[in-house]
Parts: structure tokens; C-alpha cells; sequence
């Protein structure tokens, strides 16, 4: 059902072994991602790994030092950013400071040649969208952070653009603001069919709104899959590490056998994990396992178990994380929901007890 | 706020008070002997009547600003007709000094752009190397524009010889020799500004314009040089004032025939030949010009940014 859905779907924007080079810099290796037509695309990495330079390389506004950039087939990495039909949220906004809120996001569409009196009541009508109509004549120094947020969007929206490119639009907000506008964008894209490419160092925020998300680190692609792809099953370390908190143990393959790694976790323990291709016997490599995905308990339960002694519970809110030392084994983190309380499944510390895992949830990491 | 606290009253604002007039006296200090005392100076003298050999007799007297107005004829006692001379001269400034700033601008701006554009680190380099020919007297640099630009020149030597002119083009003497003397001298006050609001412009609404399918043109007119305006307007306002009043350029560059208000100025406190109280009052017309010029500037600017909202 799905691959047949994939089929149909259109290319949005393909990046066919995009090279970005600063003289000796290189700031993107052979970079290769289909975004598919509809769809919430995040690029996800730490500060500097490209991920910015790869989403100004699709505006125009960096060379592609080597490979091509289509907009749904269409050569376009040769073309200058106005004449692109994609636009850009910018991190900071670039609201124009000298015009009003209205001529702001009326100005694309005025550049695409429509009178200004149709680019102000289209502009009329996206401010409606964004909830901004009573601002209208107010310049953006008057605006609020999050209002500025907003006129970004309606700006960048209203010329119906193919392709949306969002460069961490959400960075600037608190907390509060950025978990409301995440919802907010989620629900534009839906609304208006756009094609949204989204940049974020976030990966909570990466997580919740996008269909998929390319981790990028260093220049290189290191996973491209659905938030659950990416988080339940990481390919390697950097991505493990990266999203979410997971316990990483340097672990030796002790032997393979019917698609099942046995692996020897130090002090006598082992545990059972996924083949991974490329991962043989005696290799020495790393293991992920999601804190959450381990349970407590006081005799060992059906699955994995492994035997220590609590070190500390530490409140987290919604949940308990407990530091649980193995015997003569390394640390692990146990994440037991916080409703858990009273089924006893915390608890004190010094106390001896198995931690459980079911068969799969230990996964085995390319490094 | 400043007007609240200080009708407080207390022993603190009282205080306060004291010492705000004690540390703003260098200010006040500054302001009146090297502003307020020469201004009203030359108003007075303006008013009074000239003594042959330069100098002033203490006699009040209207006879310099009639001089510079109306024509009695030789002897002083026909019918007061308009006295053109004057005017026109006065007339030629303001041309002149324009077509200067607009030549300053034309060339300055795309230099400071340039300077602020380049990494942050080699642009002091850049702004020291503007200003290094200013270190030279503007007199000598004047005299040396002369010397390049006379029909034997190396200016014209250099067209001839590439085969561009045949004959020599006559620049000395010239309006537009004086222009470009202006230009010449003042150039560095409109680069200066106009770098320093370009410095601060954000670069990222120029790539928001472009986003948005601007031109590089539109994107210029319409979202850089707003941001930019009042560095332009400083810039040409520095150019523009002293070009009217200067008198170096049209004396060694433009010969007789084009005469500026400054030169009028010059002579007449100029060996004994001079008249003072004219000159006087030439400065104070002069200085009232310029000031009329930056008012209607300014409320035609106070009424745009009304509109605008």
C-alpha cells in the first residue's frame, strides 16, 4: 500500500550528490535525498553540520559547488534566489523594519507582478490565516517575537510558493510559544499542501512535526527515516547519541547465529540484540538501548534480564530515571513512568533487583 | 522622565540637578564660545558700517545686506533696482555645491558599499586607505588637481596618447572643474556615513528581498537604501554645506568666471581691500540659506514618516 502511495508521489526537491565547498572547507560531502511532494521534512544536526548550508544551497543564496538541486525535475542550482519559486523563513525573521506588517507580506506577491492592490488583499488574507488581521498597519518593531514569527510565515507563504524552506524558524521563542507554533506550522502544512524543509538543531522539535528527518552530522547524511524509524531503530552511534536519551554500552560480539547477535556486555552479562549487516563475530562495537524501554523488577521477567543494584532515583517530572549499577557491569538508565509509582515498580536505592528489556529493544550501532 | 524627577524636589534630584549642571558645562562651555560667540559676531558686524582699509565702524547700518540686494547704481542715489550679481553667485553655489554632493554620492556610495562589504577584518584597512589623501593639505591637493587636469596635463596626455582625443578637452576653468574639485575634497564625508549605516545593515533582508523574487535593483531601491537613508543623508548634508561655502576649488580650478560665495566671502576680509560688514552679512544670507534648505528637508521628512505611519 504504502511503496504503491511512494510511487505516485511526486519529487519535490532532489538533491543528487550536492558538494559544498568553502576553499579547503568541505561543509557538505555528496549529499544525495529525495523530498517528496506534501511532505514535512526536517534536516536535523548539531550546529555546523551542514544542514543550513544544504537548505541555503536549495534558495540560491550558496553555490553547489558540485551535483545538482531539481525543484519537481527542474534544474535549478544554476538560478538566482528570485527567480526560484521557493521561500524562505528565516532564523531571524528579516521582517523589512521600514515597512508595515501588511506591505511585508504583500511584497512577494508584488514582485511577481501582481497590482499592490491584489498583493494587499491576498496579504489581507494570509494575515487572516495567521491570525494577525488587527496588525495589519503596525510596522514589525511593534510585534512580539512570536507575532514576528507569524508575519515571517504569512510573508513567505502568501506568493503560494511550491516548496517552503523553514531555517529554525522556532529558535528565538520560549518554550511555551515554540511547542504552540510547532503545532501551528504542523497544521499549515496540512492546510495548504506546501512542501515544508525544515531546519532545526531540535531533535524533540524534529521529532514531533516532520513526516521524515535527514540527521546530518559533519557534511554527511547519517539516517534518513520517520521519527520512529530514526528514533526506535538509530543506525549508528552518532544517531543514537544524538536523538533522545539512550544508554550506549561498548559491547564485543560473542557469536551470530540465526539473525540473532549474542553480546558480552563486560562483568558476565550478556545480552541478545538484532544482526546487523556489517557487524560480525568478536567485533567491538556500541549498543543502544532507550531508557525507557527497560523495565524493574524484583526476579527476572520473560525477555532480557540483567541483575544490579540501584544507585539513584532522580525525578524528572513526568518520569523517574533511575541509575542502576550492573554486577561488576556498566551503568545503566532505567526511565519508569512516574504513574508507575505506585505499582511498585521503583525502587529505594542499594536495593537488588533485574533489569528487563524485551528481545529487540537493544539495538547494535555502525559507529 | 528628565522633567518628572527633576520637579521631584528631594534632596536627591537636587543633587542630581547640581551635578547634571556642572558636568554638562564643558558642553555648554564648547557650544558657546565656538558656535554661539562667532555666529553672533558676524551677525553684528553684518549691521554695522565698513571702515575703507577692512575693519568696521561701530555705527549701525542696513548698507551690507542693500549692497548684496539692490543696485543704487554707481554713485548710490539712482532708484533701488534687484542686484543680480549676487544672487547669481549665490545661485552658482548652490548648483555647483549640488552637482558635487550628486557626483559624491554617485561615487561614494558604491565605495562604501563596497567597504562594508568586505570581511570584517580588512575593512579598518580600506577605511584608513580612503582617508589617507586627506592627510595632505587640501591647498597642495587643490593645486595638484590643477597641475593633472590643464590642457598640457598628464591627464590629457595620456588621452591623446592612447589616441582617445586628438585635441586637448579644457577641464581648468571649467563648472565642471569645480565640481569635480568639490567633490575632491569632500569625499571621504559622504563614504564615512553612508559605510557606517551599510556596516549595519542586515545583509539577510537584501536575501529575504531576493526569496521573495526581487531584483538586485528593486532589492537596492527598496529595502537597502531605506535602511541605509540616514547615513545617505548625513553624507550629502557634510558634502553639501561646505561645498557651498567653500573657496579654493573655485578659485584655483574655475577661474573668474565661476565664482562662488565663498570666494565673495574671502575677499572681502581679504588685505585692505575688503569689506567687512559685507562679508558679514554674505555669511549670515549664506547661513540662512543652508538652514531653510535642512528645515524644509526636515519637515518634509517629519510629514513622510506621518504618511507612512
Amino acid at each position: 500500500m504504502s511503496t504503491d502511495q511512494e510511487i505516485t508521489r511526486e519529487i519535490a526537491i532532489d538533491v543528487r550528490n550536492a558538494v559544498k565547498r568553502y576553499g579547503d572547507f568541505t561543509a557538505l560531502k555528496q549529499i544525495s535525498l529525495s523530498i517528496m511532494d506534501n511532505e514535512f521534512f526536517t534536516l536535523l544536526g548539531p550546529s555546523g553540520c551542514g544542514k543550513t548550508t544544504l537548505l541555503r544551497m536549495i534558495a540560491g543564496f550558496e553555490d553547489v559547488t558540485e551535483g545538482g538541486i531539481y525543484l519537481y525535475g527542474d534544474e535549478i542550482e544554476n538560478l538566482p534566489p528570485h527567480q526560484r519559486p521557493v521561500n524562505t523563513v528565516f532564523q531571524n525573521y528579516a521582517l523589512f523594519p521600514h515597512m508595515t506588517i501588511l506591505d511585508n507580506v504583500g511584497f512577494g506577491l508584488e514582485m511577481r507582478g501582481s497590482s499592490k492592490a491584489d498583493a494587499r488583499k491576498r496579504a489581507g488574507e494570509m494575515l487572516e490565516l495567521v491570525q494577525l488581521s488587527q496588525f495589519a498597519a503596525r510596522k514589525p518593531s511593534q510585534l512580539s517575537g512570536g507575532q514576528q514569527q507569524r508575519v515571517a510565515l504569512a510573508r513567505a507563504l502568501a506568493p503560494q510558493p511550491k516548496v517552503l524552506l523553514l531555517d529554525e524558524p522556532l529558535s528565538a521563542l520560549d518554550l511555551k510559544l515554540r511547542k504552540a507554533m510547532q503545532l501551528e506550522l504542523k497544521h499549515l502544512q496540512r492546510e495548504t499542501g506546501i512542501t515544508f524543509i525544515f531546519v532545526t538543531h531540535d531533535q524533540e522539535e524534529a521529532l514531533t512535526m516532520s513526516d521524515r528527518i535527514a540527521v546530518m552530522s559533519a557534511g554527511e547524511l547519517q539516517q534518513l527515516g520517520a521519527p520512529t524509524d530514526i528514533y526506535e531503530r538509530p543506525h549508528n552511534m552518532f544517531v543514537a547519541d544524538f536523538i533522545g536519551e539512550t544508554n550506549l554500552l561498548e559491547v564485543s560480539v560473542d557469536k551470530i547465529e540465526a539473525g540473532r547477535a549474542i553480546c558480552h556486555l563486560g562483568g558476565g552479562h550478556e545480552l541478545t540484540c538484532n544482526e546487523v549487516a556489517g557487524i560480525g563475530t568478536g567485533a567491538q562495537v556500541h549498543m543502544s538501548i532507550r531508557p525507557e524501554r527497560l523495565f524493574m523488577s524484583e526476579q527476572p521477567a520473560k525477555g532480557e534480564s540483567l541483575h544490579g543494584r540501584v544507585k539513584e532515583n532522580i525525578f524528572v517530572g513526568t518520569d523517574i530515571s533511575t541509575i542502576v549499577a550492573l554486577d561488576e557491569g556498566p551503568d545503566f538508565i532505567v526511565r519508569t513512568s512516574n504513574s508507575d509509582r505506585g505499582n511498585k515498580r521503583i525502587f529505594e536505592p542499594g536495593t537488588e533487583m533485574y533489569i528487563n528489556m524485551e528481545l529487540g529493544a537493544a539495538r547494535l550501532l555502525v559507529d | 522622565m528628565a522633567a518628572g524627577a527633576a520637579s521631584g524636589g528631594s534632596a536627591v534630584t537636587d543633587t542630581y540637578k547640581e551635578s547634571r549642571t556642572w558636568l554638562l558645562m564643558p558642553a555648554w562651555l564648547t557650544l558657546s564660545i565656538l558656535v554661539l560667540a562667532p555666529v553672533t559676531m558676524m551677525l553684528v558686524y553684518s549691521f554695522l558700517t565698513k571702515e575703507f582699509r577692512g575693519g568696521v565702524i561701530w555705527e549701525f547700518s542696513l548698507a551690507a545686506y542693500d549692497q548684496f540686494f539692490f543696485d543704487r547704481g554707481l554713485f548710490g542715489d539712482e532708484a533701488p533696482k534687484v542686484e543680480w550679481t549676487y544672487i547669481l553667485i549665490f545661485w552658482r553655489s548652490i548648483w555647483q555645491a549640488g552637482a558635487a554632493t550628486i557626483l559624491s554620492l554617485v561615487i561614494g556610495f558604491p565605495t562604501a558599499y563596497f567597504i562594508a562589504t568586505r570581511p570584517e577584518q580588512s575593512r579598518p584597512l580600506w577605511v584608513f586607505l580612503i582617508t589617507i589623501p586627506y592627510w595632505v593639505n587640501l591647498l597642495i591637493r587643490t593645486v595638484s588637481m590643477k597641475f593633472l587636469l590643464r590642457d598640457q596635463g598628464p591627464f590629457n596626455d595620456l588621452l591623446i596618447n592612447i589616441g582617445l582625443i586628438d585635441t586637448p578637452i579644457h577641464i581648468i576653468n571649467t563648472n565642471f572643474a569645480v565640481q569635480l574639485g568639490l567633490f575632491y575634497s569632500y569625499l571621504p564625508f559622504m563614504v564615512l556615513p553612508i559605510y557606517a549605516a551599510v556596516e549595519r545593515y542586515n545583509f539577510t533582508l537584501s536575501e529575504a528581498a531576493a526569496d521573495l523574487y526581487a531584483s538586485k535593483w528593486v532589492t537596492l531601491r527598496r529595502i537597502l537604501l531605506p535602511a541605509v537613508k540616514p547615513g545617505v543623508i548625513a553624507g550629502c548634508i557634510l558634502v553639501f554645506v561646505p561645498s557651498m561655502g567653500s573657496f579654493l576649488a573655485p578659485d584655483l580650478l574655475g577661474g573668474a568666471k565661476n565664482f562662488m560665495i565663498g570666494s565673495l566671502i574671502e575677499e572681502q576680509f581679504k588685505g585692505n581691500a575688503g569689506n567687512w560688514p559685507f562679508g558679514a552679512a554674505a555669511s549670515m544670507i549664506l547661513m540662512t540659506m543652508v538652514l531653510i534648505i535642512l528645515l524644509i528637508y526636515a519637515r518634509q521628512q517629519a510629514r513622510a514618516d506621518k504618511v507612512e505611519g
